[in-house]
């Protein structure tokens, strides 16, 4: 090193670079919402359609293995669905259990067993065997479920409740007629299917 | 590019004539930069690809008290899709007793070279005859006690992609579907093994 040469960072700071981007990092972080575990995991059926679901006022029927899962969003709706099926079933929840129901996932119990479901932990949640709600003409839960569903969401959000049904793709036809069905019966004509994304065909 | 400091942060105060390495502050940020990029672009794709697609179905009314007399619709129009087990797939065109040419009872598969096919050259067909667009073809879809909702979402999703103005599901089955689609169940075609969804 006899010649003394004006020595020249290569480097550019990256401290403003990296501010940015961390900040950006910690606004995608906080956004992203939390995926919730599923009770019942089911294989939906690809599609080629591209509509999504919309992120509130819906209600998801989960279908698989011949039980009906309920599951509906926003929790000010959860909450004044348990209280109005409470009262039709005459079963009482706690102020705990409403907030406890609000937050869970969806659930696949009859209304009557619900609140021992609520008092469970999250992690022994997971492993119950859920029945499914009961759906049959002498017994029917589900149509409860979904018409409490959406007058609490009429009188919280002033909307029509949306219906979604995830079928599992291997799911026999009758069974996903038969929620049709309970849907019609209520004159709910226009529901969302919800399916997979299908790569484009070669 | 890497400036990491190397060289000892204190310590010896007394070397300073000695030491001929230049003392760097700066820390290199370039890996830490391609970190947060990655997680960034982890997050922007997760949360928006991450819900659910879903495929709207409207049906007709179903009123009990509705008194509309059922519309007739003319033969030549229609097409007849009944979804068996194991992914069966027939279709007729026209009644099932006397279907236009070319359209008896056939098996189809799922996918691009079965049943689209054949739905997009009935399309066409169809258009042909009656000449305006607002009559096209009728799709009728009925899916058997024994087919999956795989089935019934994957002739949905054909009908979006050929772009049938009209398709109805029904539940109805004539004893002769009914034997047209569970008869021949029994001898398993290869054909009607595979699936459309690689």
């Amino acid at each position: 090193m006899a010649i003394k040469m004006k020595k020249k960072s290569t480097s550019t700071d990256m401290t403003a670079m990296c501010d940015v981007a961390f900040l950006l990092l910690t606004f995608f972080i906080l956004t992203a919402t939390a995926k919730v575990p599923e009770v019942m995991p089911v294989d939906t059926p690809a599609s080629t359609v591209q509509t999504k679901l919309p992120e509130k006022d819906l209600a998801t029927l989960t279908v698989g293995h011949g039980k009906v899962f309920f599951d509906v969003k926003g929790k000010d709706v959860r909450i004044r669905t348990l209280e109005l099926m409470g009262q039709k079933y005459g079963v009482t929840f706690s102020e705990d259990d409403q907030n406890k129901f609000a937050i869970m996932e969806s659930f696949g119990v009859p209304v009557q067993n619900l609140k021992q479901v609520l008092d469970m932990k999250p992690a022994d949640r997971k492993n119950l065997q859920q029945p499914g709600i009961p759906k049959d003409s002498l017994d029917n839960q589900l149509a409860d479920w979904i018409q409490n569903a959406r007058l609490a969401n009429i009188e919280s959000h002033d909307k029509e409740l949306e219906f979604a049904i995830k079928g599992d793709a291997k799911e026999e036809y009758p069974i996903i007629r038969k929620v049709m069905d309970i849907l019609q019966n209520q004159k709910i004509n226009s529901f969302s299917l919800v399916t997979g994304l299908r790569g484009k065909e070669k | 590019m890497a400036e990491l400091n190397t060289g000892d942060g204190g310590g010896k105060k007394g070397s300073k004539k000695v030491r001929s390495k230049k003392q760097n502050s700066k820390v290199d940020l370039t890996a830490m930069v391609d970190l947060a990029f990655l997680l960034i672009t982890f997050f922007m794709l997760t949360t928006t690809l991450s819900k659910p697609q879903s495929m709207n179905l409207g049906l007709p009314d179903k009123d009990p008290e509705d008194k509309t007399p059922p519309v007739k619709v003319d033969e030549n129009r229609t097409m007849t899709i009944l979804l068996g087990d194991n992914n069966k797939l027939v279709r007729f065109v026209g009644l099932l007793d006397k279907p236009v040419s070319g359209g008896a009872p056939k098996d189809f598969e799922y996918g691009k070279d079965g049943i689209r096919k054949e739905l997009l050259s009935r399309k066409a067909a169809v258009l042909q005859y009656t000449g305006t667009k607002e009559k096209g073809m009728i799709v009728i879809i009925k899916p058997s006690k024994k087919s999956n909702y795989r089935n019934l979402v994957d002739i949905l999703d054909e009908m979006a992609i050929v772009g049938v103005p009209t398709y109805a599901i029904v539940n109805e089955f004539t004893p002769e579907e009914s034997k047209l689609i569970g008869g021949s169940s029994i001898e398993k075609t290869p054909a009607a093994e595979k699936t459309s969804n690689p």
